[in-house]
């Protein structure tokens, strides 16, 4: 089914189950999203709404018999279901066509092994290079990837850089085969903040020389706003809005949407305003959901909110929302935007 | 090191004087006062504590470690460069077999967490700690020496001897390490670098062996120290069981003949031996770690 106009990477109703001793936890629930040859799509959420899980859930690293993809769920990539891979077929995906960047450069590196050798196992296993032209190789990603010294530093062990530099050894772990998606699951957020423009900055550059589609999960819209090309907002396992960075920064629909805009600080005349926080914290998640999730925290919460689970309303090709205030016969409420409250899309 | 060994030569010479008796009264014979004076006077026990003990740290210096108080003649160094090989052979193969085996068994038992390997490896492994030595060697002499008849119950000179003992020793290192590869396996397992060694698309096989063996093994090795202690404390007993002529051997009996020079000898050796081996813990610990290693060079 190799059609012209297919996505690079399309999950369709993607279900991920923790079995625990408290109960099984649904971590995502129901998800669908496509990914296109060389865009960036967001995943934007607070801790715990699943958008870590789903990342991994699309590597297949979630680890059995805990994790668990539930039935119904399909993950493709290039025509190829991923769900359906086997062992081999699935380690020759991961690194080469599909490679990940993780939270904590600190703790993601293996800390007795340099950080040449970690970079050299990557080309050595998909590339089948030998070992001298995976050093070379080696230091020319790191290279690539912005690091001073690289002859030098190819010896080194983690231990001797900081985490900036540690970020930019996994990125060029990661961009050593030239994968087609690249997931990075928060890889700003254990960085200072100087670092984390650095990154980002990077990531930006490297993304458009090598055409590498990226999936950015983030908690952090401010992050998003110059990076992504779309942006989906989860919560509770679930995509309540999806829409371009434009769309969501400046006509977003889902009131959880309005309060991640509000919630990103910014450098705003009436600096004297407090930072808006949201209250409450999200749904249990080993309780059954039949009805909003957001429900519970919303200010606009109406009577069916709490009765039924909002369809998606599709605005436009582009953006959709989960939300009972789209039905027609809803109150109309202004929601916050960009415009409003400041500059922090751009 | 130096003020360990003066400590532990100091402690034990003046705790053995402060034993009731001396090496002439562990004799069945009553001798004559002017043989027990000249006895006395000719290895300088006629004079006050203080001074023996400021006699003996000089000759100790010196390297001389005098020569055994119950049989005339016999140097303790010879004694000890006899007998060591022996005892270094039996615990050496017995630690090398501990380490091999538990820590192959410290793995299987990381990698099938709460299935029936890990409930056996754990079994044996609290048997292990739990009992002692002598017991356990009764119990194998018993079994395989007088009902199986497969085995000498003790003797030396063959290899067939050494097998109860280095089986009896060994047990100790491999419940020790088997439990200690198996939560340090454990918590490498659950690391960062091990998802993105995963990530990379690397095997179950090649994670556990380029990952996780390395950073699991390297606690491992400060318990080391601690294991050829408890190969030598053992071989105390073992060897006496299993008839043994170690150093161990000859250690006991020096105490049940108050032997000064011999108990003495053997263990300012064994003190030493310990320190030396702690030192050579330490020195591996740098090379295979590049945290520690490094740190010296910034």
């Amino acid at each position: 089914m190799t059609q012209a106009d297919e996505h690079l990477l399309e999950v369709e109703h993607l279900r991920v189950s923790f079995h625990t001793y408290a109960g099984e936890v649904k971590a995502v629930r129901d998800v669908s999203f496509f990914l296109d040859e060389g865009e960036t799509l967001a995943f934007v959420g607070e801790s715990g709404c699943g958008k870590s899980v789903t990342s991994k859930a699309l590597m297949r690293l979630l680890k059995p018999p805990v994790a668990r993809i539930d039935e119904g769920s399909r993950i493709s990539f290039c025509g190829e279901d991923v769900l359906r891979m086997d062992k081999k077929r699935l380690r020759a995906l991961r690194g080469a066509e599909i490679s990940m960047i993780f939270q904590d450069p600190m703790t993601s590196l293996n800390p007795t092994m340099t950080c040449g050798k970690q970079i050299m196992e990557t080309l050595m296993l998909h590339r089948g290079m030998d070992k001298a032209a995976a050093r070379k190789e080696a230091i020319r990603m790191l290279e690539t990837v912005r690091i001073p010294d690289a002859e030098k530093r190819v010896d080194q062990y983690p231990h001797q850089m900081s985490g900036g530099m540690r970020q930019r050894v996994m990125i060029a772990i990661a961009l050593a085969c030239n994968p087609k998606i690249l997931i990075a699951d928060e890889p700003t957020t254990a960085l200072d903040v100087t670092i984390q423009a650095q990154i980002l900055e990077l990531l930006q550059n490297l993304r458009e020389e090598l055409h590498t589609a990226v999936i950015l999960v983030t908690h952090d819209l401010g992050v998003v706003a110059n990076f992504a090309d779309r942006i989906q907002v989860m919560y509770a396992g679930q995509i309540v809005e999806r829409g371009t960075v434009r769309e969501i920064f400046r006509e977003a629909k889902h009131p959880y949407t309005w309060a991640l805009l509000r919630s990103v600080p910014k450098l705003a005349k009436e600096t004297k305003q407090e930072l808006y926080t949201l209250k409450g914290t999200p749904p249990d998640l080993i309780l059954p959901l039949a009805h909003c999730p957001f429900a519970a925290r919303c200010e606009y919460c109406m009577p069916i909110c709490r009765e039924r689970m909002p369809e998606e309303t599709s605005l436009s090709g582009t953006h959709g929302v989960c939300c009972h205030l789209q039905h027609p016969m809803a109150p109309k409420v202004e929601g916050f935007t960009t415009m409003q409250g400041g500059s922090a899309g751009g | 090191m130096v003020i360990t060994l003066l400590a532990v030569t100091t402690l034990t010479f003046f705790l053995m004087r402060a034993i009731p008796g001396d090496p002439l009264s562990s004799l069945a014979r009553v001798l004559p006062e002017q043989i027990r004076a000249n006895y006395y006077a000719k290895y300088g026990l006629d004079q006050p504590l203080f001074t023996q003990y400021l006699m003996y740290m000089k000759s100790l210096l010196r390297g001389d470690l005098g020569e055994s108080l119950v049989n005339p003649g016999r140097s303790v160094t010879a004694t000890i460069l006899e007998t060591s090989p022996i005892s270094a052979q039996v615990g050496g193969i017995a630690l090398l077999v501990g380490l091999v085996i538990g820590i192959a068994l410290g793995v299987i038992a990381a990698l099938y967490k709460n299935r029936w390997p890990d409930v056996l490896v754990m079994f044996v492994a609290i048997i292990g700690v739990t009992v002692p030595v002598f017991v356990l060697a009764s119990l194998m002499q018993y079994y395989f020496s007088v009902r199986l008849r497969w085995l000498p119950t003790s003797g030396w000179g063959e290899a067939k001897h050494m097998i109860i003992p280095v089986i009896v020793l060994s047990f100790g290192t491999i419940a020790t390490y088997a439990r200690y590869i198996k939560s340090s396996m454990l918590e490498v397992l659950s690391q960062d670098y091990i998802l993105t060694a995963e990530a990379k698309g690397l095997s179950t096989g090649q994670v556990i062996r380029r990952h996780v063996l390395r950073n699991s093994l390297l606690p491992a090795i400060t318990i080391l120290a601690g294991r050829i202690v408890g190969i030598f404390t053992g071989a105390f007993v073992i060897e006496r069981m299993f008839s043994i002529p170690g150093i161990g051997f000859y250690y006991v009996s020096s105490i049940n003949n108050k032997d000064y020079s011999m108990i003495m000898g053997t263990t300012v050796f064994y003190a030493a031996l310990f320190v030396i081996m702690q030192l050579i813990v330490d020195i591996v610990y740098t090379v295979v770690d590049p945290r520690i290693r490094l740190q010296n060079k910034d």
